[in-house]
């Protein structure tokens, strides 16, 4: 596999051929912030959050799916770049409801986290509060479309990890939700095995584990690592850091 | 695991049903086809019922949800029987301008309990006579909101 040499942010890194400017400057050191990207899932370039500059291209790409390329020369975190992810972030918030004081992940929630980071202290559109339904016919978790931002991670860990495509995205626009099988409740889906991986990957409070009240859900994504390294290098017994 | 399968009541000796069968045959049952397919299938039945999205999920291999899910992103696949009469509220830029919204809000509210299907569409091309709306095929010119909801709540000869 050979080699590309390219400039991140006024530093020189080296990456594989084959690797994204999100893996690459990662594995620098540098964080390019993101809400639908998590190593160990395939890409759907779903929040846009992780746009840089490429010079000599007039528009913004999404780090997370974008190939490095010999002297490619990246910025990934200029004024206009941070103006577009607050402006992201506040539609975000706008779009559903997100009152943190009451959510299961407050704390430990990745959207809350990024608002932070960006400094997002209010929203200047007015907020949408649609009512959205709340499922928790199943017996172990729930799904609040509230919370939901739409970065398909829980579709493509069901689809490409557990192998069960029970989620996937209906509608379109502000009409999108996130659906299991045809539609119906999640506790009477076919193809859910009940495996959790969905719970654990979601970036915010709409998957939860069921009988975690506010701020109580914590989610550990240690799993995803273990298995997608586990079946390229053959490794059948886990090496889970001590709790 | 739910072990009571979705119950494909579409008769077995249905003439549609082997029309769909030869349809899904003709792209050997391949998933790429999935569009094509949702079309002929509401074509034969009007609609997409969820036994027959479920029934089309099994043959061509897809996932249902995936299936729903591309059957949903187009306006023009219906998941409910159409009713006896056909209204489309254009919400076309200049439609919209000269106040479509109240239009369709106010057609929505007559439509829910009539036999009106109601839809909208993207500019009719007839911009001219913004707002319109086309009611079993007749168009509507520049009609109020008031008078589009009397058609459609019945007081209306059909
Ligand atoms: S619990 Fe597992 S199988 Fe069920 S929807 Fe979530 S990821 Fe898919
Ligand atoms: S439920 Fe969670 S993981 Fe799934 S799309 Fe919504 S925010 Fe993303
Ligand atoms: S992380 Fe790249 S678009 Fe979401
Ligand atoms: S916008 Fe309605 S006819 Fe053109």
């Amino acid at each position: 596999m050979s080699v590309r040499t390219l400039e991140v942010d006024g530093r020189t890194i080296t990456a594989m051929a084959d690797q994204t400017i999100f893996s690459a400057a990662w594995d620098n050191g540098i964080r390019i912030p993101r809400l639908c990207h998590l190593g160990g899932l395939p890409d759907a370039a779903a929040c846009r959050l992780c746009l840089v500059e490429i010079e000599g291209q007039k528009r913004l790409q999404s780090a997370c799916t974008t190939k490095v390329a010999e002297d490619m020369v990246v910025r990934t975190d200029t004024p206009a770049l941070q103006a577009h992810r607050k402006l992201i972030i506040e539609l975000l918030f706008a779009e559903r409801n997100h009152v943190c004081s009451v959510c299961v992940v407050n704390g430990a929630c990745e959207l809350q986290t990024l608002a932070a980071e960006l400094g997002v202290d209010h929203i200047r559109m007015k907020p949408q509060y649609p009512k959205l339904p709340v499922d928790v016919s199943h017996h172990r978790f729930g799904i609040d479309h509230n919370r939901c931002i739409l970065c398909t991670r829980c579709v493509r860990v069901c689809d490409s990890v557990e192998g069960a495509h029970t989620w996937d995205v209906a509608g379109r626009g502000r009409n999108s939700l996130i659906i299991s099988d045809l539609g119906e409740p999640w506790g009477e889906s076919a193809s859910c095995t009940s495996c959790g991986k969905c719970v654990q990957v979601c970036p915010t409070g709409a998957l939860f584990s069921k009988g975690k009240t506010v701020a109580e859900m914590r989610k550990d994504r240690s799993f995803l690592q273990y298995i997608v390294t586990a079946r390229e290098k053959r490794l059948w017994i886990a090496e889970r850091k001590p709790r | 695991m739910n072990p009571t399968a979705p119950d494909l009541n579409i008769p077995a000796s249905d003439e549609r049903e082997k029309l769909l069968e030869r349809a899904m045959a003709r792209h050997h049952n391949s998933g790429d086809a999935l569009i094509e397919i949702l079309h002929t299938a509401q074509q034969l039945y009007g609609y997409l019922s969820r036994p027959l999205l479920s029934k089309m999920a099994r043959r061509l291999n897809l996932p249902p949800s995936h299936v729903l899910g591309v059957a949903t992103f187009y306006h023009l696949f219906r998941f409910e029987p159409p009713k006896k009469h056909s209204a489309i509220v254009c919400l076309g830029t200049a439609c919209y301008a000269s106040g479509a919204g109240q239009l369709l809000a106010a057609a929505q509210q007559s439509a829910s309990e009539g036999e009106w299907t109601l839809t909208t569409g993207r500019c009719v091309g007839s911009c001219g006579l913004a707002p319109i709306a086309i009611c079993d095929g007749i168009p509507l010119a520049r009609v109020k909101p008031g008078d589009l909801a009397a058609v459609l709540g019945g007081k209306h000869d059909g």
